[in-house]
Order: C-alpha cells, then structure tokens, then sequence
C-alpha cells in the first residue's frame, strides 16, 4: 500500500521534508494542482505517484526514484536529475530534463520548448513533439523524439546523441544528420523500450555534432 | 631614450595599448581574451575619505577597545545562516580556471581566519569542501558538475545571474585548460574549448527565479542561505527584482570585477563601478524595508581594509574578493618576472588566466605549474592578508568612534572627486554638496 499525501491539505514542504526522511517503497500523491518544486531532491530507491498536473522542476534533481505524474508537468521536469526515472503522462512544458545527469526521462505527450538543454547524460524519450531549441548545447546522453522537433535542433550541440522520427524543423548550429549504423540502431531500440514504446528505430534519423564549434575560430565569429 | 626627453608626445587617444590592440586584432584577426578586471581608470572606493573623530565624535582606544567584525549572512529565510569572523569573503572562481592546489589554498585561507570561500563554475572539488569551513555552492548557468549531493555539503548556495567584469556575458574556458579531470567534472571531451551559457537553461526573469529559489530551498530542506549574484548594471532594479524572488544574500559584483577568460572589450565596455553600483543596491534594500535583513555583499575591486572599511561604511554587510585573494596567494609575484615576461607579460601586469601557462601555479592546471603552488604555505599567505584586510579596516573603523566594522556609515565618508560624490552619494570634501541630491 502505498503511504498517501494529500496536497490539498498537506504543504508541498511537508511532503518533500517526508520524501527526504521516510525510506518508504511507495507513494501517492493527491491534488498537486501545479504546485512547484514536487518531490524534487529525493533520493532513494522508491516511487512516487502524483495523480494530477505539477507546475515547475517537479522530481527536480532526482537521484534513484521512479516519479510518475499521471498529468501535465511544467517548466524543468527532471530538471538535473542524477538517476532514476521520471515519466510524465501527459504534456511537459519548456526545458523538460534540463543539465539532468544520468536517468531517464519519459514524457508520453509533447514537450515544450528546450527539451533536453545542456543535457549531461539523461536519457530523454518524447512520445510525441518537442519545441525550438531541444537540446541545446546537450553534452552527453540521448534525446529521443517520436513526434517533429522545432527550429535550431542540438543547436551548438557536444556529444549528445538525438533520434527523430518526424521531421525537424531545423537545425541548430552546428548539428547534422549523421548515419544511423546498427550500434545506434540497437541503443534506439533499448531506449524505446525502456519507455515502453513501440515504433520501430528504423522509422527514425539520428543528428549529432558536426564537432566545428569545439574551437574557438574565428572562421566561426557568426556562429558564436 | 626614453622618447618622451626628447619631445615625442603619445597620443591620449592612441595610447600605446590601443595601438598594439590595434595591431594584435589586424593580425589575429580574432578579439582579445583575457583574465584579471577592467584596468582602466575608474571612480573607486580611493575617491572616498573617512572622516575621523576629533571633538564632534569620539573615537575608540587602538587595540583596547572593541571593534567587533562578526557578521552573518542568510538571517531572511535559512534556518543555518553563515556566521563569519570578518566581513571579507573569497569570490566563487571555478575550478578549471583556478588549479586544484590553489582552490585548495583559498579554502585554506579563508577557513583559517573563519570566513567563506565559494566555488564556481564547474562544480565542487573535494580538496575545496575538505579544507573550507564556509563554502557557498555555486548555482550557474552551465550547470557543470552540478550535483545535488554537493548543494546539500554546502553550506551556502549561490544563484550566478552574472558578474560584473561580463554582465549578460557567458564564459569560455579555452582547450589548453580542460584536462581530463576539468572535462570529467563537467561532461565534456578533453581539449575542446568549453562555452558556458549566459542565461540559465531552466528559468528566465525574476517571477521563474523565485520559484528556481524555492525549489532550491525545498531540495535542501530551507537549510541553507541562498544568494544571488548580479553583475553591476542596472544595479538598483536588479536587487529589488532579486529581493522579490526571495534572495537570503545579494551579491553585487562592479566592472571591476576578475574573471579567468573573457573578451577585453566586455571587461572594459559593461557594467558600472562598484562605487556607483553599492549606493543603488543599498537604496533599493532600504526601499524594500530589508536593508540588514537581506545582506548585501560587495565585490569588484577590493584591496585592502579601506576598500573594506568604506563599502561597509556605504551599506555593505562584507565584501567580496578575487583577485586580491589570487595576489595573495602568489600571482604576479616578482619572482617570476622572467616567466611572465616569457610569455610576453611582466610581473604586475600578468592577466593571461585564460591561457593556463601560469608561472605562479594559481590559474593553470599543468600539473607541473600547479605543483609549485604549495596550497598550505599559500593558504597561510591568504590568511595573512585576510588578517590585515580585517585590522586595516578595524583601525579605521575605531578612528571614527565604531564598536563594530558594521556600525561604519555614509555620514563617515566624504568625496575626493564630483564624481564619486555624486556616485557614492556623499559630500564632497570639505562642502555640505551632493551632487544630484535633491533632484
Ligand atoms: C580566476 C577567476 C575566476 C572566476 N570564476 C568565477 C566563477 O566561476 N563564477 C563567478 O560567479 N565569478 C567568477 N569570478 C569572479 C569573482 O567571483 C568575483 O566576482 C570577482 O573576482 C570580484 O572582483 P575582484 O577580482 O576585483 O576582487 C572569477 C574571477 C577570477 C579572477
């Protein structure tokens, strides 16, 4: 059984101060009605269920937990998450898992503007489409998109890897489309079905850095 | 001959920096990139005067009677604010700019006289939490090694907005300087030059700042102070704005600021002096009805006790310093003239932080240059200084009849120059007249 906190009665700090306390295996929680900064910071092995819409940097900086908001999620979901997994049900609004380190993220809708910048090693899976600017100087880990991408993809990227199988926008500074081999393909296909996903990698395309921007030339003034 | 004793006159316009600038740029076809603040002239804490007591005031007794330094940072909403010896901290600067040794020598330093140090972009070092008694966390756009096990082993955190030697400017630690360890901490391939970003990923403008501070707060329990940092622009809205979003600290950082890299023409073009950035942000504490209960940090520039003493005097809770902090520790030392001027600088005029080829060990991480930096001996040095900046400062402070360095005030101070009266808001010597008062 999982232990019950209902938002509606009970403040968001008393139910991070629990979250950061009791090494309980499961929680739910009730009524979040886009209040901010839920279950962010926890650490441990356990899940969290919030049944409704969260507002900014929900599960922000999570280290081993399973966070599932059954809803919508605003701004920096996972934003710096370390390990573990966040899924979002619904829609994630801009800068979904931000700088997150390791883990991976799961939004099942669309996600906003920003998806995946400066991402340093978190698995990222879009269920549908993401906004202008994803990944945006995204260093390390993968972003998956199911749906479109927006304008300037992995725009200034590093060694991010990006996976989109509708189409793109555009592309950032320096990002291409780079070949997709049988390594990308298998880790694609691992990636998916961590989300518990169902389209086939062949259906995607892989971009990555064209690695230009990685000294400072002054052939690159206009891309600074 | 010196061209002079025989009549040549350089021109005020073209001096000879701006002509080698000049010619640097037709060469390299590329800007400058440089370490160290703005070097040319500017109004400063030097254009302020104290006024000691004589019949109207009296003054306290040296080394008798107290002058009490203490002071404590994050009373607003922590539940651990800092409690600091002395009202001079160390400034965040990264590790990656700095060498691990040096880092290590800061906290040191800092620790031995019971103040903070800070660390900077890049994330935290083990040596700089192991040897520093204060250290603030610092929370930067680049979000390089950030770490939530860090930010709960700080005890301060330390939201970057900017600093005063590049407000609205990012960073770039150039190739030569990321190492292995340098790129691990920040998730980067080794040897590339590594950008940092000018705005935060996850928020902009105040109203997502102040719900960025709350999240920050709730990860650590409302444990820990939260400062926020602005480079010295729009100094008066940009505290208010900062007070707004819930700041514990306010940490205002003038265009004389350091920095390890950025280019010449943002260093000496952005920002305003510190002197005429610390009446702005006082005036908007005082506004807000939070002047003391937000404390205000000042840095950009700091040298001494009277830079100290003076900025307290303004409205300071402390200062802040850089530069002066990597002085003491050894950089630009005499004795390695010969290096310096090997890479075409000199003793006293050495400001390539961003090259990574530091003769005194401090900017670097060669680890055959940082080796020479021993971070006890520098450690040690830095204390010294620290020491001197605090009794400079308590002298002063005594002469003009204060119990504590904190009980400094405007009504002590007067201007040398119409300028930094009319900056810093007090007379100008000798007059009853501000300039601009009343208006
Ligand atoms: C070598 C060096 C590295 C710096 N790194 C950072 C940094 O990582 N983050 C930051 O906010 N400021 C950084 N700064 C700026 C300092 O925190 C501080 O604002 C400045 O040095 C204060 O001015 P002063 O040098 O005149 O004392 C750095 C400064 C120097 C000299």
């Amino acid at each position: 059984m999982a232990t019950l906190i209902d938002l509606a009665e009970t403040p968001v700090r008393d139910l991070n101060q629990a979250l950061h306390e009791a090494p309980v295996a499961s929680w739910r929680v009730l009524n979040p009605r886009g209040a901010h900064a839920v279950a962010c910071g926890i650490r441990g092995n356990f899940t969290v269920d919030i049944e409704g819409h969260v507002g900014y940097y929900c599960a922000g900086m999570n280290q081993q937990a399973t966070v599932t908001v059954h809803g919508n999620a605003g701004t920096g979901v996972a934003e710096n998450m370390m390990s573990g997994t966040v899924r979002v049900r619904g829609n994630a609004s801009q800068s979904a898992g931000a700088t997150a380190h390791g883990g991976l993220l799961v939004i099942d809708g669309d996600a906003s503007a920003r998806c995946g910048i400066s991402m340093k090693g978190v698995d990222i899976v879009v269920g549908g489409s993401v906004g202008h600017m994803s990944a945006f100087m995204g260093q390390a880990g993968r972003l998956v998109v199911c749906g479109d991408a927006g304008d300037a993809l992995g725009d200034s990227l590093y060694e991010a890897r990006i996976y989109v199988r509708g189409t793109v926008k555009s592309l950032g500074a320096d990002c291409v489309e780079k070949e997709m081999s049988a390594e990308h393909l298998a880790e694609l296909a691992e990636l998916l079905k961590a989300a518990e996903r169902d389209e086939d990698p062949a259906d995607f395309r892989r971009y990555g850095s064209a690695r230009q921007l990685y000294h400072f030339k002054v052939d690159n003034t206009t891309a600074y | 001959m010196e061209p002079a004793s025989h009549g040549l006159r350089e021109s005020a316009t073209f001096d000879r920096a701006t002509i080698h600038a000049i010619q640097r740029a037709a060469e390299t076809g590329i800007y400058d990139i440089r370490g160290w603040g703005a070097k040319r002239k500017l109004p400063h804490f030097d254009d302020l005067l104290l006024l000691g007591a004589s019949m109207s005031r009296y003054p306290l007794e040296g080394y008798r009677e107290r002058c009490d330094t203490d002071v404590v940072l994050g009373t607003r909403h922590a539940k651990h604010p800092l409690r600091l010896a002395t009202p001079v901290t160390i400034a965040g600067m990264s590790f990656g700019a700095l060498s691990a040794q040096a880092k290590e020598a800061l906290g040191r330093g800092a620790s031995e006289v019971g103040t903070s140090t800070t660390t900077g972009d890049g994330g935290m070092t083990p040596e700089e939490r192991g040897h520093s008694k204060h250290l603030v966390y610092q929370y930067l756009p680049s979000r390089y090694g950030m770490n939530p096990d860090d930010l709960r082993a700080a005890d301060a955190i330390e939201v970057v907005l900017g600093q005063g030697a590049k407000p609205g400017g990012g960073g770039m630690l150039l190739g030569q300087k990321i190492t292995e360890r340098v790129a691990g901490m920040r998730t980067l391939p080794v040897g590339i030059d590594q950008r940092s970003a000018c705005r935060h990923p996850d928020w902009t403008g105040p109203d997502d700042l102040a719900i960025k501070i709350l999240e920050l707060r709730e990860i650590t329990d409302w444990e820990k102070p939260v400062y926020v940092k602005v480079g010295a622009t729009r100094t008066y809205y940009d505290v208010k704005l900062a007070v707004h979003a819930g700041a514990d600290v306010v940490v205002v950082d003038g265009m004389q600021g350091g920095t390890a890299a950025t280019q010449d023409v943002f260093i000496e073009h952005v920002g305003i002096p510190t002197l005429a950035a610390l009446p702005q942000a006082v005036q908007a504490l005082q506004e807000l009805g939070v002047h003391r209960e937000v404390q205000l940090i000042v840095s950009g520039g700091i040298r001494s006790g009277a830079d100290m003493a003076k900025a307290l005097a303004l409205g300071a809770d402390a200062v802040a310093i850089g530069t002066a902090a990597l002085i003491a520790l050894g950089d630009n030392h005499p004795k390695y003239d010969a290096e310096y001027r090997e890479l075409g600088s000199a003793a006293g005029y050495f400001d390539d932080y961003q090259d990574g080829r530091d003769p005194a060990g401090i900017s670097t991480q060669d680890e055959e240059l940082a080796a020479r930096l021993d971070p006890a001996e520098a450690g040690r040095r830095l204390a010294n200084f620290l020491r001197v900046m605090t009794m400079e400062a308590q002298t002063l402070a005594r002469a003009c009849g204060k119990a504590h360095l904190l009980h400094l005030e405007p009504e002590d101070l007067v201007a040398l120059t119409i300028e930094s009266a009319a900056m810093a808001r007090v007379p100008l010597a000798g007059t009853n007249w501000i300039p601009g008062e009343g208006l």
